[in-house]
């Protein structure tokens, strides 16, 4: 079931809508997966992934890395201060925060609004 | 420097911080957040911003990853079997993203998102 349900999200983050958003959800409501330990799951599952499709983007050049160069430090940052929240934050109140934007990002789709450009 | 030099580079501080913020607290959707942004700010064009997030958000997760694991918040079954499925169906999204349009897939997307949305809520 579990390998399913990532076989299902691979899908849709590869079609670049945003695979975790929807595995974190599938994970909590069809296997009563913690929600720390569903976004855990997600986090890690990712970095197989990126490490697999990074080279190819270097290769054919399709990243700016002056822009990663300068975003990243700030980025490593936040990431401290969100998964340092994120460990402490009761699992109630995680799991309604992640429902909210949730909530956005579905409405999103449903009306297929454009301020994405339509990627990931 | 000038001031939209000195603009400019808030604005990435900003890009950046925010999109660690997010990924860090809620393990997703910092790449969705980053694309929306360089796609709109920096007006990068859909393939680049891509490829481009993929890059920032790849160090990201593995520092938020650490925090996870070294808190012990990580099952190493899950873990596996969930990895082996996204990896193929990663492929497989790929190919359909090529292949078809998919604006009525997302859409089906949209409404099971926000169907969950409303079951973690209540």
């Amino acid at each position: 079931m579990a390998t399913i349900i990532g076989f299902l999200s691979g899908i849709i983050g590869g079609m670049g809508i945003g695979g975790g958003i929807i595995l974190i959800p599938m994970l909590t409501i069809l296997l009563d997966v913690e929600q720390k330990i569903a976004q855990s799951t997600n986090l890690i599952c990712y970095l197989p992934l990126a490490l697999a499709c990074l080279p190819i983007h270097i290769k054919h050049k399709n990243i700016d890395l002056s822009v990663t160069k300068k975003v990243v430090p700030f980025g490593i940052i936040g990431a401290l201060l969100g998964s340092y929240l994120a460990v402490h934050l009761s699992p109630v109140i995680l799991r309604k925060l992640f429902a909210a934007l949730l909530f956005v990002m579905g409405v999103k789709e449903i009306f297929n609004l454009k301020w994405s450009g339509g990627q990931r | 420097m000038n001031i939209k030099n000195i603009n400019a580079n808030l604005l990435l501080i900003i890009l950046g911080l925010s999109i660690g913020l997010l990924n860090g607290i809620f393990g997703s959707g910092g790449g969705i957040i980053a694309v929306l942004l360089m796609t709109h700010v920096l007006s990068f064009e859909n393939k680049m911003a891509h490829a481009t997030s993929i890059s920032i958000i790849l160090p990201l997760c593995i520092i938020s990853s650490f925090v996870f694991i070294k808190n012990g918040l990580y099952d190493t079954r899950l873990i596996i079997r969930v990895a082996l499925g996204s990896v193929v169906g990663g492929m497989v999204g790929a190919k359909l993203l090529c292949n078809i349009s998919n604006t009525l897939i997302r859409r089906i997307f949209g409404i099971v998102m926000v169907i969950s949305a409303v079951r973690m809520l209540f």
